[in-house]
């Protein structure tokens, strides 16, 4: 008797066994097609966020009659040097260049060293109106300044600064989102005590910031710079309104004055050239960069 | 304690200062001063008061450009939230372990790199009706046997800029959504699933709490955004707003009335107005997402004001005369 029951015993087991394998099996052939659905999905919004620029670096290199008659293609053509000299005898593209790199170069520059000075001046010294003056800092975050551009267009025609450059860089010295960032940056990266053992030393105020202070805050402006950079990189409202001839012109104004000329329709292949070039610098240092800035994107939408 | 060097924090903040007052704060009050002129950008400037405010009312294209950003900013941050979620919960799945979160942040936020400008023109190529690549291959594929006009057809063309707007910023709204979700410990999220919560309730009860300030942020820097926005519709088509003024945003109009129209003062009471709304909206969002702070400021301002009160009667106890330099709020 026992063994019997014991033997039925194991041929329930042995059946229920076989159940749940059949089940494992569907499970696993569900998470496959779940996973198989989500890479998709993934993929999909891969292709969207490159395909554009994909396009524009294939069609830069063919020649206008190819793109309008051939469409898409994922190989690249051989007009790139041929699209380079229409691009370049049609529009200023090169001297633009320059005038961009320039000016967010200096844009960089002033913006992360001034906010550094103005973070660091309001973080170590105790001076009267302090609060005051950082609450005006606080404000006038939130203020879109760039609403008053009538203003400031007023503003520079009187100072006898209109279709300069300098209009166009001088304000960075004054980034406030900057200078709020790198306030809190340096109160957790830069001791008192260190300030004060310099002091001990015979180091002057601004030699501490310079030797001490500000390559303690490296990562904080270097991360603010990068925006800076690409902010000014691709500024064009300002730019257009306050820049008038030829040889002052920004990139984004060359690229935006692209839509009006002949070759708009005639030769693609040099305006998808134009575009290209407005884009690969930033997608070089993004690229560089991008493990840098996306951790501090991340890191202020946890404290925000 | 005072110390000697603290007249040095002036010397750092001057230049500072010096910009902010001189290209910041004074243009601000210049274009409100000329918001109550009537001014062609050169020649005489005629002082009027409040008359050009009370056009902005009688003013049918302003309702027109405001309504027209509420529908591209309506329609783009719908799909930007619903697709930067869709991703975090892809990301965030306890069951399925999706791997690449590193590189698709990057990949995704790439859009968002480009000039404004240059995305215009692009898309200006992509979308063109008849030379477009989008409605080629809707052609090839056999979608569409007839050219759609995404940018000559007036609600197409705000879907187009929504479009647009979408693409450009539902990485960036993905990689903030997914920060504050990882900073959420993770056996909450455990503990909820061995409870027995579903993924919509983990949602629900989990995830959603956990983002909720991000998404105000995103939300409402989305519509100030939006107010703003002017490359892309200026550019996309032919600057004035065409077609049919559905791509007429309040710069676009601020813009064309300043420079296109010569009508200078109208165009900066319209600024100053937009300035106005703008800073409205950040003024709720601020108190909106700060209120627990706000509250804990004023308590522990009472509760210092409070010590300090204390402090001072036990000094002048102990020293009668008063200590200078020990007063204030010093921490």
């Amino acid at each position: 008797m026992d063994q019997v029951i014991i033997r039925k015993e194991k041929a329930e087991d042995v059946e229920s066994n076989a159940k749940v394998s059949k089940w494992k099996i569907n499970i696993k052939k569900r998470k496959l097609l779940v996973y198989t659905l989500i890479y998709a999905f993934l993929g999909l919004l891969l292709l969207l966020s490159v395909i554009p620029f994909w396009i524009v670096l294939i069609n830069s290199t063919r020649d206008g009659f190819a793109i309008s008659t051939q469409g898409l293609t994922i190989r690249p053509g051989r007009s790139l040097a041929e699209n380079y000299r229409i691009l370049t005898t049609n529009a200023n593209i090169i001297p633009a260049f320059f005038n961009s790199l320039k000016i967010s170069t200096l844009v960089t520059i002033l913006s992360g060293y001034f906010s550094a000075l103005t973070a660091y001046g309001f973080h170590v010294y105790k001076f009267k109106g302090k609060n005051f003056l950082f609450g005006v800092i606080l404000l006038f975050m939130m203020v879109p300044s760039q609403m008053a551009f009538l203003g400031y267009v007023q503003w520079m025609t009187r100072l006898g600064l209109m279709d300069t450059h300098t209009a166009l860089i001088i304000p960075s010295v004054a980034a406030i989102g900057t200078v709020f960032f790198l306030r809190a940056y340096i109160s957790s990266s830069l001791s008192r005590d260190l300030i004060e053992s310099a002091r001990i030393d015979g180091a002057g105020e601004l030699h501490i910031f310079h030797r001490i202070a500000l390559p303690l805050m490296g990562p904080g402006v270097a991360t603010m710079s990068i925006f800076a950079f690409i902010g000014s990189w691709n500024n064009y409202l300002s730019a257009r309104i306050i820049l008038s001839s030829k040889s002052q012109e920004t990139l984004p104004m060359v690229i935006a004055s692209l839509r009006a000329m002949r070759i708009w329709h005639q030769n693609q292949g040099a305006i998808y050239l134009g575009f290209a070039i407005s884009i690969v610098p930033i997608v070089v240092v993004f690229i560089f960069a991008s493990k840098y800035l996306i951790e501090n994107i991340s890191a202020g939408a946890i404290k925000g | 304690m005072k110390n000697i060097n603290d007249k040095a924090g002036y010397f750092f903040i001057t230049p500072f200062f010096l910009v902010f007052l001189l290209f910041n704060l004074y243009p601000i009050l210049f274009t409100i001063y000329l918001s109550m002129t009537r001014y062609r950008g050169f020649g005489n400037m005629v002082f009027i008061g409040a008359d050009n405010f009370k056009l902005i009312f009688r003013d049918p294209n302003v309702v027109n450009a405001f309504m027209n950003t509420i529908r591209i900013w309506g329609v783009n941050i719908f799909f930007q939230i619903f697709l930067a979620l869709l991703l975090v919960m892809v990301f965030s799945d306890l069951e399925y372990k999706i791997k690449g979160l590193k590189f698709f942040r990057v990949i995704f936020y790439l859009p968002n790199l480009i000039a404004a400008a240059t995305i215009a023109l692009i898309f200006a190529k992509l979308l063109d009706r008849d030379y477009g690549v989008v409605n080629q291959l809707l052609f090839s594929v056999g979608w569409i046997d007839r050219s759609i006009g995404w940018l000559t057809r007036p609600l197409l063309a705000q879907m187009s800029v929504s479009g647009i707007q979408t693409w450009m910023w539902f990485g960036n709204s993905f990689i903030l959504f997914m920060a504050s979700v990882q900073a959420v410990n993770k056996e909450i999220f455990e503990a909820a699933r061995i409870d027995g919560a579903g993924r919509l309730q983990i949602l629900r009860h989990i995830t959603l709490p956990s983002i909720k300030p991000i998404l105000m942020y995103v939300i409402i820097t989305g519509l100030i955004g939006g107010l703003q926005l002017f490359d892309i519709p200026f550019l996309i088509t032919d600057g004035r707003g065409f077609p049919a003024g559905s791509l007429n945003t309040m710069i676009v109009y601020i813009y064309n009335m300043a420079f296109t129209y010569n009508n200078y003062g109208y165009a900066s009471a319209l600024s100053f107005a937009l300035f106005l709304l703008i800073f409205m909206f950040t003024i709720i969002f601020a108190l909106v997402t700060n209120r627990v702070e706000i509250k804990e400021y004023f308590r522990d301002r009472n509760e210092r004001k409070a010590m300090n009160k204390t402090m001072n009667k036990a000094m002048e106890k102990a020293m009668p005369g008063g200590a200078p330099g020990m007063k204030g709020s010093e921490k």
